[in-house]
């Protein structure tokens, strides 16, 4: 913030002017992008260019008031071009739309490098570039406006070249990092770090033992990754202050740009972390190393980091927010260091309060936990001698569960955060694969856990980049097929029990059976005829797997799905696929409501209570004899409603001394994951709770058959069961067997 | 920026040398003595309503419920194969905190704070194959005693002691 401070400070504290200029920029952004995204051009109304124009208007003024010249430059040329749309000196063209958006994306790249606090992109060539097509767009107009369509077309042609140049560009980063880990130890980091992109060491110090003294080490990346991923291969590095990673703008040449390493001092500034994501040159770059699924650890792309941040979502944030910020005045001069520090994504407010939220929730559960206890406690009391001390506690029950409520709700978010960036993701795509895509949102005001909205971008864009790529059909098929030319994908996002839906249904060529099970075979998977056409979708979540005929750019290489169901299931969620051939595919992804806090049945084996989440129970029964049978000695089977499903002995899973043995003297309860079924036989049922969830391995590890644990009512520790790995107990005790 | 600090101070630790004046707690396990550093300790309380993990090393005896945290038991005396695993209410649990985790060891008793000069401090005769001292720091002598010093950050990260993932880097 401090070299805008300077600039455009003279002497009065500015800071709270730039704060409400950057808000007020990022809102104009997103109106234009989504005005842009809805535009025909064809029937554009005069209203709509209005507001298009209004929006770049303003952001010139605003930019040029403050002395950002190069977002002037920029957007004064983008308003001269919409003027004259607007006024039907031009025709308007989809050509247009596209530099248009492009544009944005520009000025997008420049706001986030004044929001850094930097002086200016240090990389100018995308800005002049943009200029200079508006400009060609206008001098066409004006020559002939006959021809503007063709000089358009050129330009796009150009614009092109120039893309393809970028693609082969990853984003460069320079990372500069100090500690006393001798190098030999490095040596894992870096191999991690290969992975990901390629790996320049400019200076590493002189190898010599471990030291007390920390010493300074600079990389430089190329990588398709994001800035954050990259820092979490530092985790080693303690402080913040002693690891800068700043983005170096690839010049379209492809080399990374001397000149554009992006203030060297960072590192030494031990008060930030310098995270400064320039997004607009390296848009295109990120979001075809995202197409080509190199990225097979779910890297967050630059895109959406940079289009959470400026594009779409500011004027979206729900009112409580606001609520611990008064005004964008006294945040930018009470919080100058979260500012600064988070530059990169401090675009909503939610997102800067995070550490406090989730301490807060962490303390209202271990509340809720202690009021539970106490009530425990409580019930033995004579009612008569103790009442006061009783109505007390009532009280207390009632203000927790308040208290517990409205806190849970602050983590709450609509998806339309999520949603809201696809328009241009699709139609980005859709152009490129020359598809015909309309996407429809469906409940983008069903709110979820925060955690899982940040989650949930990643797996999402690469179902709905698959749903383009393999199952939108081209336009001349489709119309063969007798399906109208354009192709529908629907993001539907709803309540169901306990748990959060989101789908993605495009109704395209579906899924073919016999070519995934072919390719199984091919890859030595077992594939039996009788799989499940469940069972059968479930491949392609499978590494490696992909029945694309060739391999584009967007997608093919079987890299991204099984990324997708990790992701997932590292959220508590599940995936379900059904399509049919010619009809089109639905991949429905469960979720459930919170990160933080499950409904759990609590079940007995022996002395010890372990927790199964709700969302995986079916039911439970008490067998009859005549129902359990056995399957060539081992493997017992119980038969619930004609279907036979295997029995899993919690006690046996668990090595615990179980009160009953019989199977017909406990309980049978039934779990279903991911079309999988079986039979969980435990003692009994204690009883419904909704429990806090505790991580296992921040303290210790991960645990077979656990995915983690809780604080019971009494102060003891319970497990939290993994279904997911349970249902599969079966599989493996056979294969074992066999 | 004080945290690497730390991180690297303890790194030096192996080397005996630099504790010049170093704190130690120490503790009983069957008749040996043992001292660890003070500043790995977080607090000392009872041993209860501990909650048995399936499957782990016979020393690990699960994990209890350290004010909304999640923490390991380990047995000292499974684990060394010294004195009577007993579990009454005299049983001693240590909360140590190492690097970033918290985990804690049951012991016989807890019996002081020494503070040992760098010359009470005398190197670890070799065992060579007999028994492994590599998370023996040193041995201290205070008056009669002998304390057996050792590095329980070395100890607790250990492979063998299956108290962290192998894929989490440290």
């Amino acid at each position: 913030m401090s070299n805008g401070n300077s600039q455009g400070g003279g002497g009065i504290d500015m800071s709270q002017f730039f704060q409400v200029f950057f808000d007020e920029c990022a809102e104009h952004l997103g109106n234009m992008e989504g005005l842009l995204l809805a535009i025909d051009p064809a029937t554009a109304s005069a209203d709509d260019l209005n507001a298009i124009f209004r929006a770049a208007h303003s952001m010139k003024g605003g930019a040029g008031t403050f002395g950002f010249t190069d977002m002037t430059d920029v957007t004064h040329v983008l308003e001269t071009l919409l003027d004259r749309v607007r006024k039907n000196e031009i025709p308007l063209t989809s050509e247009m739309v596209d530099v248009f958006l492009q544009a944005g994306d520009v000025v997008k790249a420049q706001l986030a490098g004044h929001r850094a606090g930097e002086d200016g992109l240090s990389d100018t060539t995308p800005a002049s570039e943009i200029c200079v097509r508006l400009q060609q767009l206008i001098d066409g107009g004006a020559a002939a406006p006959a021809a503007a369509a063709q000089a358009a077309s050129a330009a796009s042609a150009a614009s092109a070249a120039a893309t393809v140049a970028t693609v082969a560009t990853a984003q460069s980063y320079r990372i500069a990092f100090k500690t006393a880990e001798p190098a030999e130890s490095l040596e894992k980091v870096f191999a991690n770090l290969r992975v990901i992109g390629e790996l320049e060491i400019v200076v590493s110090p002189k190898p010599r033992k471990r030291g007390k003294t920390a010493q300074q080490w600079e990389l430089r990346i190329a990588a398709f990754a994001s800035a954050q991923k990259l820092l979490e291969q530092f985790d080693f590095v303690k402080t913040e202050g002693d690891i800068g990673i700043s983005a170096v703008v690839a010049s379209p040449a492809g080399a990374a740009n001397p000149a554009g390493v992006a203030d060297s001092t960072a590192a030494a500034t031990p008060a930030a972390p310098q995270l400064k994501l320039v997004p607009a040159p390296a848009v295109e770059a990120a979001d075809d190393g995202f197409g080509f699924f190199d990225d097979a650890v779910g890297v967050p792309s630059i895109e959406s980091k940079a289009e959470d941040g400026f594009g779409f979502f500011v004027d979206i944030v729900p009112p409580v927010a606001d609520a611990p910020v008064q005004s964008p005045g006294r945040r930018s001069t009470d919080q100058p260091s979260v500012v600064s520090g988070i530059a990169g994504r401090r675009d909503n407010d939610k997102v800067v309060v995070a550490p406090q939220v989730d301490t807060l929730i962490n303390l209202v559960g271990e509340l809720v936990i202690t009021q539970a206890m106490l009530a425990q406690n409580g019930a033995t009391l004579d009612p008569v001698i103790y009442e006061k001390l009783l109505n007390g506690m009532a009280q207390l029950d009632r203000n927790t569960r308040d208290l517990q409520e409205t806190v849970m709700s602050i983590r709450m978010m609509p998806i339309s955060f999520v949603f809201s960036r696809f328009p241009r993701v699709v139609r980005d795509l859709a152009s490129k694969l020359a598809k015909q895509v309309e996407l429809k949102t469906e409940g983008e005001g069903t709110e979820l856990d925060k955690g899982l909205i940040e989650k949930l971008s990643d797996p999402l864009t690469h179902l709905v980049r698959n749903s383009l790529d393999h199952g939108i059909e081209s336009p001349a098929v489709r119309e063969a097929a007798g399906k109208p030319a354009k192709g529908t994908i629907t993001l539907r996002a709803f309540h169901r029990g306990g748990n959060i839906m989101v789908e993605v249904i495009d109704d395209g060529a579906g899924l073919n059976r016999e070519k995934l099970l072919a390719k199984a075979r091919e890859r030595g998977m077992a594939a039996p005829d009788t799989m499940s056409d469940q069972e059968v979708f479930q491949l392609i979540f499978e590494a490696g797997f992909s029945t694309a005929e060739k391999i584009t750019d967007v997608s093919g290489r079987g890299v991204g799905m099984d990324v997708v169901r990790r992701n997932i299931r590292d959220m508590g969620g599940h995936v379900e696929i059904s399509s049919n051939p010619g009809g089109g595919t639905r991949i429905s992804i469960r979720l459930p409501l919170t990160l933080a806090i499950l409904d759990g049945m609590s079940v007995a084996v022996g002395e010890e209570v372990f927790i199964i989440p709700l969302t995986y129970i079916t039911e439970s029964l008490q067998p009859l004899p005549e129902h359990i049978k056995s399957i060539a000695g081992h493997g017992r089977v119980v038969q619930v409603r004609g279907d036979y499903l295997p029995v899993v002995s919690l006690h046996e899973v668990f090595n615990a001394k179980p009160n009953v043995t019989e199977f017909h003297k406990g309980i049978m309860v039934i779990l279903e994951s991911e079309g999988t079924k079986a039979a969980l036989f435990v003692d009994g049922l204690l009883g419904q709770h909704q429990v806090v969830i505790k991580s296992l391995e921040s303290n210790y590890r991960r645990v077979q058959g656990v995915s983690g644990a809780t604080i019971m009512g009494d102060g003891k520790v319970a497990l939290i069961l993994d279904v997911a790995g349970l249902v599969n107990t079966p599989k493996a005790v056979f294969a074992e067997a066999a | 920026m004080s945290e690497p600090q730390i991180a690297t101070a303890t790194a030096a630790g192996a080397v005996v040398k630099a504790h010049a004046a170093n704190e130690f707690l120490t503790f009983t396990l069957g008749t040996e003595e043992y001292g660890i550093e003070i500043l790995k300790v977080q607090e000392i309380r009872g041993y209860d309503a501990i909650t048995r993990i399936a499957n782990a090393p016979e020393f690990i005896k699960g994990i209890v419920n350290l004010r909304g945290i999640i923490v390991p038991i380990i047995d000292m005396r499974i684990k060394f194969n010294l004195g009577t695993p007993t579990y009454d209410q005299f049983t001693v649990v240590i909360i140590l905190n190492v690097s970033g985790r918290v985990m804690g060891i049951v012991v016989d008793g807890v019996s002081d704070v020494i503070t040992l000069a760098a010359e009470q401090v005398k190197p670890p005769p070799d065992f060579s194959v007999h028994l492994d001292t590599n998370y023996i720091i040193g041995l201290g002598t205070v008056d009669e005693r002998m304390l057996i010093l050792m590095d329980i950050e070395k100890l607790m990260s250990d492979k063998d002691m299956g108290l962290i993932d192998k894929s989490s880097v440290h």
